[in-house]
């Protein structure tokens, strides 16, 4: 077997990896690959992100359901973070199609919906800083100063707690980030209506959308990996 | 005058989706995840009433594990029956096992406007117009606060919602909307003032909380802790489930029930740990997600088969049963909001779930609807006539007719037909028109339930409540403002 094929099995492993949703065999393999010497960011496009292009495209066939998706996007994560460090050393940066901060507002402790899109845009290529719940207006600000985000993405999952979407836009604003930071909100009693109201950039009624919304406001209509 | 309840009574129709057997097994692995995996309980006096019962409590993680003797126990304290009382004692619900009464969802954040048609914003007037419509339905037994009051502050919005119910309407107010320690106690004391006092709030509370749970396995702090004012103060209070199969549920219905269960049970064990023999209900409203968004559907077979299996767990348990019924998933009144909203009822009835949610709600309790509202009352009386079942004694076999008519005549001008045709189901919303006039006009249900809901609010009157008592609930609020530092707002007509 020549060291051509071999990789191309890894490759192919890698794919598998992710489409089967197996997080412990994706990390297993991005070990190997770095062990023997295989490029970590091609290790990345030719391998990881082609699995996980090929569940995106299952999916909207509706061939895969979400638990399908969340266990690739889960799988892809685990396998970046080990090719990261290596990535890191070569001063080697995956491209990403942009950093978002996300959180659930001040007052609310609802993480479900918010951690769902978390996962579906760091799958689809974005940086994900994730504020957890009950996120103070200025942490948003903080964060997104201290990361340089392109996104700030704002849940609320009860109409006492929607109002602060609006705050944290207006502390943005105060903190002179907008309208460079693009807000999108997200939640259960969020409209477009509402969204539009507080003039946020983008409203995603659930995760698929608010990938879609996220990459639309970075320029990435297209560009997108699932 | 009070307008009459018409509830559904004794259903003659039986239907069992789960056997004696695997009700206790379910409750089995219930209190094996109550002891093992632990509830998450986020309230310090929670926690505090927890450890001193015994159960082991984290307070890093904030998660109880409690002995299922416990629970169990606990759960014997609570009453099989009670009655939801109303503003006008004639419309006193008994919640014992033998009615099933159907009221409004919450909670929902936009209405179809009842004049323009268009969607647009929740706000107080809702709240006060839709208490008005269902106070005159006789489908309707109590009210929930259907939508959310948007332009009240948050810190009050709670308290404004149940006065718009109150000035509007004589039946039971239940609410999911009092989550806080400090609005619970205003809720209380103005059901105390709508009561006539303390004493006889507890005695006939014409109010009750709903608390959700936060599927998996976890509660919400706030919650609890209005929670435990409510039932110092003897206001039934009951806890939601809402786990939904494939994401905050195990995707087996068996195993959602389980954690559904989980979340209920520990909740209402805690009320009668602190409160023993405290007024406790069951509330459910699981259903299966949309596997390709993740999003809740609020329909589907699913959700119909939970609507009958969670009635065995509160029977099992004893205690009385809000079950989310109505509530379509559909984006308006058509042929899905009929059939969701038609089996669902039918399902979770003729088990006889004591309460039913969800009238008049669309999008998964998103969107209010009149029109909805006024089909969903006519579901609620096709399924109550279906419930009432076959007479069969001699009036009812009707010999002597027969012999009057006998071969070949007719029945249209037999006295027994005069006697007895009323008990037949008379349609308001079904097209029973010739063609020709269909296609004259091509007008249809949503058209006349929307054209009767403008006539029921444009003359309805509801009993008024006495101006003291309205003055009493606004102090109320206002002090609740005063503390909470915000701007009061403006009474609804």
């Amino acid at each position: 077997m020549t060291t051509e094929m071999t990789s191309e099995a890894l490759f192919e492993a890698m794919r598998r990896s992710i489409i089967d949703g197996d997080d412990e065999r994706a990390a297993e393999l991005a070990g190997e690959a770095l062990r023997a010497g295989v490029d970590p960011l091609r290790a990345i496009d030719d391998g990881f992100v082609i699995g996980l292009r090929e569940v995106g495209d299952r999916f909207s066939r509706g061939d895969m359901f979400l638990p399908e998706m969340m266990l690739a996007a889960k799988a892809m994560k685990r396998a970046v973070a080990v090719l990261e460090p290596e990535l890191d050393r070569r001063a080697m940066k995956r491209q990403v199609l942009g950093r978002v901060v996300i959180g659930s507002v001040k007052g609310d402790i609802h993480e479900i919906g918010k951690n769902l899109v978390a996962t579906m845009l760091a799958a689809a290529g974005f940086e994900v800083h994730d504020l957890g719940v009950d996120v103070p207006f200025d942490r948003f600000v903080e964060k997104a100063r201290e990361v340089d985000a392109d996104i700030v993405g704002v849940s609320a999952l009860l109409t006492t707690t929607m109002t602060g979407q609006r705050t944290v836009i207006e502390t943005l604003a105060a903190g002179g980030l907008r309208p460079r930071v693009k807000v999108i909100v997200g939640g259960a009693p969020v409209t477009r209506e509402w969204a539009e109201e507080i003039g946020a950039d983008g409203y995603g009624e659930d995760a698929a959308q608010a990938v879609t919304v996220a990459r639309r406001l970075v320029g990435a209509a297209d560009a997108a990996v699932v | 005058m009070a307008r009459t309840i018409d509830p559904i009574v004794d259903p003659r129709i039986e239907v069992r989706v789960l056997s004696d057997d695997e009700v206790q097994r379910i409750h089995a692995a219930t209190l094996e995840v109550i002891e093992s995996v632990g509830v998450r309980f986020p309230s310090p006096r929670a926690l505090e009433i927890w450890q001193a019962h015994g159960a082991t409590v984290d307070r890093e993680t904030l998660v109880v594990r409690a002995p299922g003797a416990l629970v169990e126990e606990a759960l014997a304290r609570a009453p099989h029956e009670y009655a939801l009382a109303a503003r006008d004692p004639s419309q006193d619900l008994p919640l014992d096992g033998r009615h099933v009464y159907a009221a409004t969802d919450g909670c929902g954040v936009e209405v179809l406007d009842l004049v323009t048609g268009e969607r647009r914003r929740s706000r107080l007037q809702d709240v006060a117009e839709i208490a008005r419509v269902g106070d005159y339905l006789d489908e309707i037994a109590f009210h929930w606060v259907a939508v959310s009051a948007q332009d009240t502050p948050a810190e009050s919005r709670g308290l404004h919602e149940l006065a718009a119910i109150w000035a509007n309407s004589t039946k039971h107010a239940q609410t999911e909307s009092i989550v806080t320690e400090r609005e619970a106690r205003a809720a209380v004391e103005m059901a105390a003032a709508i009561a006539g006092g303390r004493e006889a709030l507890r005695r006939r509370p014409v109010l009750s909380l709903m608390e959700c749970t936060i599927s998996p396995l976890a509660q919400e702090g706030g919650a609890l802790d209005a929670a435990l004012v409510a039932a110092e103060a003897g206001v039934p209070v009951g806890f939601m489930t809402m786990a939904s199969a494939a994401f905050t549920g195990p995707a087996t219905p068996a195993g959602t029930l389980v954690v559904g269960n989980a979340e209920v049970i520990s909740a209402l064990a805690l009320v009668e740990l602190a409160q023993p023999g405290a007024p406790v209900y069951y509330a459910a409203a699981q259903t299966a997600i949309d596997l390709r968004s993740g999003a809740y559907t609020g329909g589907g077979p699913e959700d119909f088969l939970f609507g009958a299996a969670t009635n065995a767990l509160a029977d099992f348990y004893g205690v009385p049963l809000s079950m989310g019924s109505f509530a379509t998933g559909a984006k308006e009144p058509d042929w899905q909001a009929g059939i969701e909203n038609g089996l669902s009822t039918f399902m979770a009835a003729a088990v006889r779930s004591d309460m039913l949610l969800g009238v008049g709600l669309l999008h998964g309790s998103r969107i209010w609807s009149y029109e909805q509202m006024l089909l969903d009352c006519e579901i609620y009386g096709i399924v109550r006539a279906m419930l009432r079942g076959i007479a069969v004694d001699d009036e009812a076999l009707a010999l002597e007719a027969i012999r009057r008519v006998g071969p070949g005549g007719e029945y249209l001008t037999d006295p027994h037909t005069v006697r007895h045709m009323r008990e037949l189901w008379q349609s308001r919303f079904f097209d029973r028109r010739p063609y020709g006039a269909w296609e004259e006009k091509r007008d249809r249900a949503r058209d006349w339930a929307r054209a009767r809901a403008r006539e029921i609010l444009a003359t309805h009157e509801p009993d008024p409540l006495d101006p003291v008592v309205a003055a009493e609930l606004a102090a109320i609020i206002a002090a609740v403002e005063r503390e909470a530092g915000v701007a009061g707002a403006a009474a609804p007509t």
